[in-house]
């Protein structure tokens, strides 16, 4: 487990169900640094607890990682961005794994499909064989 | 979470405090203690209390619902008291119903729920 940082960008690597108290501690102070509300930040930190779960779940050895960083618009709202990415073997039928109590691991189905209503903005990349990489961002009200 | 479970004995109810992270090795011991506990007490009612759970995501709904469901087929009947307004609204977005688990607002309330559940017993 580390957290490392690129400029503003926190990394923290998944490789273990230790390492997800890292991620929502990680995600829990970045949230309340961007100004988030409690109940946007418990749904981002939520969302992102389901993913990176999935990530120890699915992926290959259980290994990935978040970068997590503070957003910024023009107007000055502020925001916190996390992408989840991992070298597993992606996610053949997404529409079915986005669809609500859908599970090839024994979870409730409601991980990818649950993250989404939780966050202002989802986006989602996997195929066979290229991995997973999920986006999630939650601004400040 | 320290090695030991928070479980404490009212009467012939007992209250069990889940805090901090649940990983899957606190989990299962949480579910070993908590069964024998039951068992031990030959208690007929349990409060669950996580107020001081400040995340909630469906891996630790899960962890929540077995306990209740192992709790009751040993006879004892389970409300779930403390759970934080934020995290309520989170488990309603994700679609973590909690329908087959009683709740009440806070510990008093669960209590009450609980001798109201025993008193029918005994009618």
């Amino acid at each position: 487990m580390s957290v490392s940082t690129d400029g503003s960008v926190l990394t923290v690597t998944i490789g273990a169900e230790s390492d997800l108290l890292r991620v929502r501690t990680t995600l829990r102070s970045e949230s309340q640094a961007a100004g988030l509300g409690l109940t946007a930040a418990t749904k981002f930190v939520t969302a992102g607890s389901e993913l990176a779960r999935n990530i120890i779940r699915y992926a290959v050895h259980g290994q990935g990682e978040v970068l997590i960083e503070p957003l910024q618009q023009q107007g000055g709202r502020r925001g916190v961005r996390a992408t989840f990415v991992d070298a597993g073997p992606g996610i053949t039928d997404l529409d079915a794994a986005m669809t609500d109590n859908f599970t090839t691991g024994g979870g409730l189905g409601l991980g990818l499909p649950g993250s989404r209503r939780l966050v202002d903005e989802f986006s989602i990349d996997s195929g066979p064989n290229r991995g997973t990489t999920v986006v999630i961002t939650q601004w400040a009200r | 979470m320290p090695d030991e479970v928070p479980i404490m004995r009212i009467g012939r109810n007992l209250l069990v405090t889940l805090q901090g992270d649940l990983e899957d090795a606190m989990v299962e011991q949480i579910e070993r203690v908590v069964t024998n506990e039951v068992a031990r007490t030959q208690a007929t009612g349990m409060l669950i209390d996580i107020s001081g759970l400040t995340l909630v995501d469906s891996f630790v709904a899960r962890v929540i619902a077995r306990l209740v469901g192992m709790v009751r087929l040993l006879g004892a009947e389970t409300t779930v008291v403390g759970m934080q307004p934020a995290v309520a609204i989170t488990l309603v977005e994700l679609g973590v119903s909690m329908k087959h688990v009683h709740t009440a607002l806070n510990a008093e309330q669960g209590m009450a729920r609980l001798r109201g559940l025993q008193d029918e017993r005994l009618d």
